[in-house]
């Protein structure tokens, strides 16, 4: 065989430490995590409880930001703190309990506000991978979220009230190359055999073999070589019908060898293939959301500020307009079916082999290109490209909004609430609350029903806010009061549990927009600890 | 002043406790005193001190409990550390629970968590009749299923009606990778583990035959040195230890020698590990959303404040964020919480033991994991098939290949059946079809 047997490799301590989640996103999604460095806004609970997902998973580095002084009701809520933090600088402490987790991660902090450092040092944000803004007032959210924009970094908003926690991601564009679906689409070509396949397809007789081949061949010869003979009493097209599957499904049944009183035998192979058919015989096509991303803009015109993402994705645009012949480059795995070794060895190989001679196509157009747009040939190394062409039918792009855009009522996508506001058991109705509480704070510089004697008064002027806000927004008075009581009876509480949760769903979010592994949410999410559920929204 | 501290330090959740709400349940009695029944009174058992089970802690001292105790066998391992939080790597080695509770009660003043450095079935059903709450944080089905099976074994019924005051609510959350769950159990009252017992996924095996003479995947290799050659060839004079390095280094060196041989790709050191120790992937941010959303629940319970999730939850990550609840249903003949009399239904009595003994292991309706079976033969108890003592496991397996009606036994016959599964032992009824 190919190469000698690699002695064992000798686990470094930190693959060790991290293996549970390796096996997730991989030593290259690790890689990417510890060279971030993330910049909380405001280490209340929820923010420390994003940064502990954080810091656990070995991030490169973090700055906080916190003009607060610890107050006993954050040490009542906020783990990251101890009875002797009171009166100290927020960013302070948690920055040093953040840190005590894991000394693999570096951390500082600024004990100023952000509404200071935008308007002190407005290049301040420049160099962070990604920026997370907890409980922060509507007007400098704004701010904040208009500068990240221009400069093209990730912004995760979020807060929680009472059982109420809401995320908001803005992104302008964000690429994945590994989505990781749950369930893996092969590319087996049964209608479309590359010439490889088809001589080794052919090269296979089903009929002569003995029965121990017979039940040894892998079902995906077994599917070719019965296609072949409906094509040839049916024409060209494969069975599409449930009709025509039915038939197929008793040709292979059929085709089960029987014993001398023409009992069938149990032939597993046979079996799987007839499971196989509502899977494996539909059209190799490229998916529509693939053709969209090689349709896009940013593939067909490249230009020296295209990422590698969209540079692999022409070279596979101009692969599948030249060798690929309409389709993508040819993935190269096969799923475990019945077979003995052999035969599903050499069938795997030759889909392998195929892989690698795509990838080497691709390889070559993408150097092309680099040529093209003056870039180095080392800037995209054969491995990305590798990676590239194994999932290019899994592939994503995401496109946000800007958050500024919400709070400007010709901006703001007002159907999407109103068409969500019609279904009584969406949770939109919790996202106009929390606008209404923005409104109210942007107002009386309190949170509704935040002190015991305030909440009855409190009720009416949160009505008050959330009729101006629909106002402008154009809809009409949707909203139940009983929503407005609770909102006021949580008072701005935040409960640790509920920002526990929201805490570990916005870290999540932020891993994927790192890792660029996994769909991100796009772009609301509210969720709701009564029934313990949420909603996503696009706002 | 410390009063006053105290006072405000609680300000979040006496807002929810002390103050009436339109969605509140019905016996909820806004009051200073549900807060207080938190801090003085209400015991909750944390079941599991590893990655659900250290957020719960945490989580719970911040929702205003301070009685709790915790459980778990396990000592710390380096791979816990990514997720752990209460973990530091000096603490490798020493026991979770222990460990945990220490972290818990000298961050937050006034904390009292307890922690039993043991397994689950060593303790009493009087140890777990004193908690309020149990919450289980576990990464073995069979541990839920015992724990589950404790708490319906502590109902108490008088002439067939449930006493309530029996009831120990337990609230379950699991997490793989990035998706996860969560239940709400009223033991006696809503459906319990063993009710849907179909929601585990079948463990992956792979036959003998496959794995020796039709290797195809890296894992059927890794299978074959684990279950033949180790035995075979023995080569540190005892059983496999998934933590030792000299081990693994072994299986991945004669694993991969395999693979070249019969041209299988694939093989790497990491997924020998996973394969020999079954590792699950786990991070941070998943245990993170489930315990917290198990404490969610566990504050609801105890307080009333708010309606409780009914009753299963099902979360995943992977693209965007996916959550669904479901009332998954009671199963009337449930092993474990049905009130009724289990019955094996069998065609007849020509049913030889060990076939019957596969029933009670792969019928979807029982799944047990390693019965032993007696029976009452007019009114002796008869010992038939002992498993897991192995003297007595060679006195009785010349029974497996008798049939139940050579071996006494007659329609309605009373079985007494104990697993590993269940604290107590079962009594099924042969039920002959005729």
């Amino acid at each position: 065989m190919a190469s000698p047997a690699p002695k064992s490799p000798e686990q470094s301590e930190k693959s060790r430490k991290y293996d549970r989640q390796l096996r997730l996103w991989n030593d290259h999604g690790q890689a990417l995590l510890e060279s971030a460095h993330i910049c909380l806004i405001n280490a209340n609970a929820l923010g420390t409880e994003i940064m502990k997902s954080l810091v656990l998973p070995g991030i490169g580095a973090f700055t906080i930001i916190d003009g607060h002084k610890v107050k006993d009701e954050d040490i009542g809520s906020n783990f990251f703190l101890d009875s002797d933090s009171l009166g100290k600088s927020r960013a302070q402490v948690t920055t040093q309990l953040l840190l005590e987790m894991n000394s693999d991660v570096r951390g500082d902090f600024i004990d100023e506000g952000p509404e200071q450092i935008l308007n002190n040092s407005p290049d301040f944000f420049n160099n962070f991978s990604l920026v997370i803004a907890c409980a922060m007032p509507e007007k400098s959210l704004v701010v904040l979220s208009r500068k990240l924009w221009e400069l093209d970094i990730p912004l995760i908003a979020c807060r929680t009230i009472g059982f109420v926690g809401h995320i908001r991601v803005q992104v302008k564009e964000h690429t994945v190359v590994e989505t990781h679906p749950d369930n893996e689409k092969s590319d087996l070509r049964l209608d479309k055999p590359f010439e490889a396949l088809k001589k080794h397809f052919d090269a296979i007789d089903l009929e002569s073999m003995d029965l121990k081949d017979h039940s040894h061949t892998p079902y995906v010869i077994i599917l070719y070589k019965y296609l072949e003979k409906w094509r040839s009493t049916y024409g060209g097209d494969m069975p599409k019908t449930y009709a025509e599957k039915e038939e197929f499904r008793q040709m292979l049944r059929a085709g089960i060898r029987k014993d001398e009183e023409n009992v069938p035998l149990s032939e597993e192979n046979f079996e799987e293939a007839i499971k196989a058919v509502n899977t494996c015989l539909s059209p190799t096509i490229v998916p529509s959301g693939v053709k969209e991303i090689l349709n896009d803009n940013n593939c067909v015109n490249l230009n020296s500020k295209s990422t590698s993402f969209w540079i692999i994705a022409k070279a596979i645009r101009d692969f599948v307009e030249n060798e690929g012949d309409g389709l993508l480059p040819q993935k190269g795995s096969l799923p475990d079916m019945v077979a003995d070794t052999e035969k599903f060895v050499s069938l795997q190989q030759v889909y392998h082999k195929q892989a690698g001679l795509d990838v080497e196509a691709v390889w070559r157009r993408t150097l092309q290109l680099l040529r093209q747009l003056g870039k180095p040939s080392d800037s995209i190394p054969e491995k990305d490209v590798k990676l590239y062409c194994r999932h290019a039918s899994e592939l994503c792009v995401q496109r946000g909004t800007c958050i500024a855009d919400e709070y400007d009522p010709k901006l703001l996508n007002v159907n999407e609430i109103v068409e969500s506001l019609e279904n009584p058991e969406s949770f939109m109705v919790h996202y106009v609350m929390l606008r209404g509480v923005d409104k109210f704070i942007d107002e009386y510089n309190t949170y509704p029903g935040e002190f015991d004697d305030h909440v009855e008064p409190d009720i009416v002027k949160l009505k008050a806010c959330i009729s101006k806000l629909l106002g402008e927004w154009g809809c009409g008075p949707v909203v139940k009061d009983d929503y407005v009581h609770e909102f006021c009876r949580y008072g701005g509480a935040e409960l640790h549990s509920v920002s526990a949760t929201v805490g570990g769903l916005a870290a999540q979010e932020a891993v994927k927009f790192i890792t660029h592994q996994y769909k991100p949410v796009n772009n609301t999410f509210i969720f709701d600890a009564v029934s313990c559920t949420g909603n996503t929204f696009f706002l | 002043m410390d009063e006053e501290n105290l006072h405000r330090k609680l300000s979040s959740l006496r807002k929810i406790l002390e103050r009436s709400g339109p969605f509140c349940r019905p016996d909820f009695e806004p009051s200073p005193e549900s807060l207080k029944f938190l801090m003085q009174n209400c015991k909750i058992l944390v079941v599991g001190a590893g990655g659900l089970g250290c957020e719960c802690l945490k989580n719970l001292a911040l929702m205003g409990f301070r009685q709790m105790e915790v459980i778990d066998m396990d000592v710390i391992d380096l791979s816990n550390l990514n997720r752990q939080f209460l973990f530091r790597h000096k603490d490798i080695g020493k026991s979770k629970a222990v460990t945990a509770a220490k972290f818990i009660n000298d961050r937050i003043p006034g904390c009292n968590v307890t922690p039993h450095f043991c397994r689950i079935q060593d303790k009493e059903p009087e140890f777990y009749k004193q908690f309020h709450i149990i919450l289980c944080g576990l990464d073995s089905i069979i541990a839920r299923r015992w724990i589950n099976s404790m708490l319906t074994s502590l109902l108490v019924y008088n002439d067939d009606q449930l006493d309530v005051s029996s009831v120990i609510p337990l609230i379950d959350g699991g997490t793989e990778g990035f998706k996860g769950n969560l239940r709400v159990i009223l033991p006696g009252l809503t459906p319990c583990i063993e009710c849907s017992l179909d929601l585990y996924p079948p463990q992956i095996t792979y036959p003998l035959c496959t794995i020796a003479n039709t290797p195809r995947l890296p894992e059927h290799c890794i299978e074959y040195v684990k279950v033949v050659q180790w035995p075979r060839e023995n080569p540190f004079d005892c059983c496999i230890d998934g933590d030792d390095p000299q081990h693994i280094t072994w299986i991945y060196e004669k694993s991969n020698d395999r693979a070249l041989h019969f041209g299988i790709r694939g093989l790497t050191y990491r997924l020998v590990q996973g394969v020999i120790k079954n590792i699950i992937p786990a991070v941070a941010s998943t245990n993170a959303i489930i315990a917290s959303m198990c404490c969610t629940e566990v504050f609801k319970v105890a307080t009333s404040c708010s309606a409780s999730l009914n009753n299963y939850m099902v979360f995943s990550n992977t693209d965007g964020i996916y959550t669904f609840s479901y009332e998954a249903e009671k199963n009337e003949n449930c092993l474990s919480c049905s009130h009724s009399i289990k019955e094996v239904p069998l065609k007849s009595l020509d049913v030889k033991l060990k076939e019957f003994i596969d029933i009670l292991k792969y019928d979807n309706a029982f799944q047990l994991k390693n019965p032993s079976i007696t029976a009452k033969i007019s009114g002796k108890n008869k010992t038939l098939y002992v498993e897991n003592i192995a003297s007595l496991e060679e006195q009785t397996r010349q029974n497996l290949s008798k049939s139940l009606f050579e071996l006494g036994i007659s329609n309605q016959t009373d079985l007494i059946v104990a697993d590993s599964t269940a604290p107590s032992t079962f009594t099924f009824k042969v039920k002959v079809s005729d």
